[in-house]
């Protein structure tokens, strides 16, 4: 572990993960936070795995492994995914969660089932197709990384200059209408940012984990302060530091997937916070309990 | 605009509903009503559960369209006056596990003056600061909303109402859930506000506190029953009208105590919700 992180400083392929990384938890901690107060994590998880389809058919479009036309794929599919969810949920009496689950399995299943027939025609351009399952942060490239540092930068500016139309939308959106706030453009945008989040971090945490850095950083940080704007600075540190020890575990353990690492700090941090967080965590509350009884 | 339109929808008349009929999917949940409420009057809303009185107020702030009819706010859409008028929603409407405190949600309602990229800055905080010591918070300014009581809630609903420094003043249930001492607060507020020449709406379902509380009544029951002075529309005949039978009694306030329909239920002093 030591000598993991010692080369992650010396080594150039290593610093250009944990760049990648770092940049990705601290992205998917500021959306996530929002995410999760408009109660959008399993939205998030649905995108993730809708964008399965469209990297496995963005690569048959194009032949080659390189991330754009990948995640513009994932994007578009997501899209799609989306606008077929909204139909069932207005259009049937599914409710929400069942319509979201349900397009969640069917866009995953019709990727896997595109996956195999990508990988068995046995062509070595295809090899390493499945590392967007679970992710693999040795496959991150330094213009990768140069992508991830600039929809971060652009996703993260945006939330700053619109922070009070942020805030006062997720807080009360009736209200923010009747101040004038366009509610519609802001949740949208929120939802872009959501979707563009989940996009950017399937090289490295994988469709199936990857809302989980989305979710967790922001379940946890909301457990330490009472203010929207610690929580989304707590949840984006989180969420670097999760995605830096999971990238740096990963690489250094042969054939450990990157995914499953960050995600299990992760969700170590959300648990621990749930559990002993002053005040909001399960352990101060049972204790209050306990000393009110007595 | 036409001049027609400027005689119709004077701007003598606060809030102007012409027509209106609301639907949620096929039921309609106001029918065709016509309602205009004076400047500077103290206004109540009431009628029976379901009667339609929150619809009636979100389709005056533009949450709900109509699928009939129009409203004007001092003559003009909405949404051409909307700084001149505060919108209180139900408290229910918010989480208030949300991470803010007492003190940010007040300065909400300084947003709108604000606009886009523009940060809140110390006039604000002073609006906040004063709005709160009005209502009796400002020793609450730092908490998380989630540790207040009820009437406290709605006391900092009611802070980020008068900080927007509205005309017109629109709130939905404002003491619904409300301890005696904080109601009174909150109606000594609303004679404030009159007492400035503002016009105040507020959806009420005590019948007992109307009479004193109110000067202009709108009643409602889906259709609109009976709207004007309190004393012209608070009548037996009007209460019956509006509420069927659901009035086992009305409060002494009023003039014409109504029968009880039901002997068997004890007689409550206002309608069971």
């Amino acid at each position: 572990m030591v000598d993991a992180l010692l080369a992650l400083v010396t080594d150039f392929t290593a610093r250009n993960v944990v760049l990648g990384a770092g940049v990705l938890g601290i992205l998917c901690g500021a959306v996530g936070s929002f995410a999760v107060l408009r109660r959008q994590s399993l939205l998030g998880d649905m995108l993730a795995h809708a964008a399965l389809p469209g990297i496995v058919l963005g690569f048959l479009a194009t032949g080659t492994r390189s991330l754009p036309p990948l995640l513009a794929g994932a994007l578009l599919s997501g899209a799609a995914w989306a606008l077929l969810l909204q139909v069932i949920a207005r259009r049937t009496r599914l409710k929400d969660d069942g319509a979201t689950t349900l397009t969640l399995s069917l866009s995953f299943a019709l990727g896997l089932a595109l996956l195999a027939f990508a990988t068995q025609r046995g062509d070595a351009r295809y090899a390493g197709l499945d590392s967007f399952l679970f992710g693999q942060a040795a496959s991150l490239l330094p213009a990768d990384v140069t992508l991830l540092v600039v929809v971060a930068s652009v996703v993260i500016g945006l939330m700053a200059l619109a922070w009070k139309e942020l805030a006062l939308v997720t807080f009360d959106r009736a209200y923010a209408r009747t101040a004038g706030v366009s509610v519609v453009a802001i949740e949208s945008a929120l939802t872009v940012a959501l979707a563009l989040a989940v996009v950017v971090g399937l090289q490295l945490v994988g469709v199936v984990l990857m809302t989980a850095l989305v979710v967790a950083p922001a379940v946890a940080a909301r457990q330490w302060t009472d203010r929207l704007g610690h929580m989304v600075m707590v949840a984006a540190a989180i969420g670097a530091s999760s995605a830096i020890v999971g990238a740096a575990v990963s690489a250094s353990v042969r054939g450990m997937a990157t995914g499953p690492v960050i995600v299990l700090v992760a969700s170590f941090a959300a648990f621990a916070s749930l559990a002993f967080a002053p005040r909001r965590g399960l352990v101060w509350a049972s204790r209050r309990r306990r000393r009110r009884e007595s | 605009m036409s001049p027609a339109t400027d005689v119709v929808h004077g701007a003598d008349v606060a809030v102007h509903v012409e027509d209106l009929t609301v639907r949620y999917r096929e039921a309609p949940a106001l029918w065709d009503v016509d309602v205009d409420v004076p400047h500077g009057v103290l206004a109540g809303i009431v009628g029976p559960n379901g009667a339609g009185k929150s619809t009636l107020l979100k389709s005056i702030v533009g949450l709900l369209t109509p699928s009939a009819g129009h409203v004007r706010v001092f003559g003009r859409p909405f949404r051409e006056v909307r700084r001149r008028v505060a919108y209180v929603p139900q408290r229910s409407a918010v989480d208030w596990d949300f991470p803010t405190t007492v003190h940010d949600v007040v300065m909400m309602g300084r947003y709108a003056h604000l606009g886009w990229f523009r940060r809140p800055g110390a006039t604000e905080r002073r609006m906040a600061h004063a709005a709160l010591e009005r209502l009796g918070l400002d020793d609450l300014s730092g908490r998380q909303i989630g540790e207040l009581s009820g009437g406290q809630q709605q006391r900092v609903f009611l802070a980020r109402a008068l900080v927007q420094d509205a005309d017109l003043y629109l709130m939905d249930e404002p003491l619904a859930g409300v301890d005696a001492p904080t109601e009174r607060s909150i109606i000594a507020i609303w004679h404030e506000l009159r007492a400035q020449g503002k016009t105040v709406v507020v959806v009420h379902h005590d019948l007992q506190t109307v009479s004193s509380t109110f000067d202009w009544l709108a009643l409602v029951n889906v259709r609109l029953v009976a709207a004007g002075p309190v004393a012209a529309v608070f009548t037996a005949e009007h209460l019956r009208a509006a509420y069927g039978g659901q009035v086992a009694l009305v409060s002494a306030e009023s003039a014409t105590p109504l029968a009880e329909p039901q002997a068997a239920t004890p007689p409550t002093p206002s309608v069971p919700r």
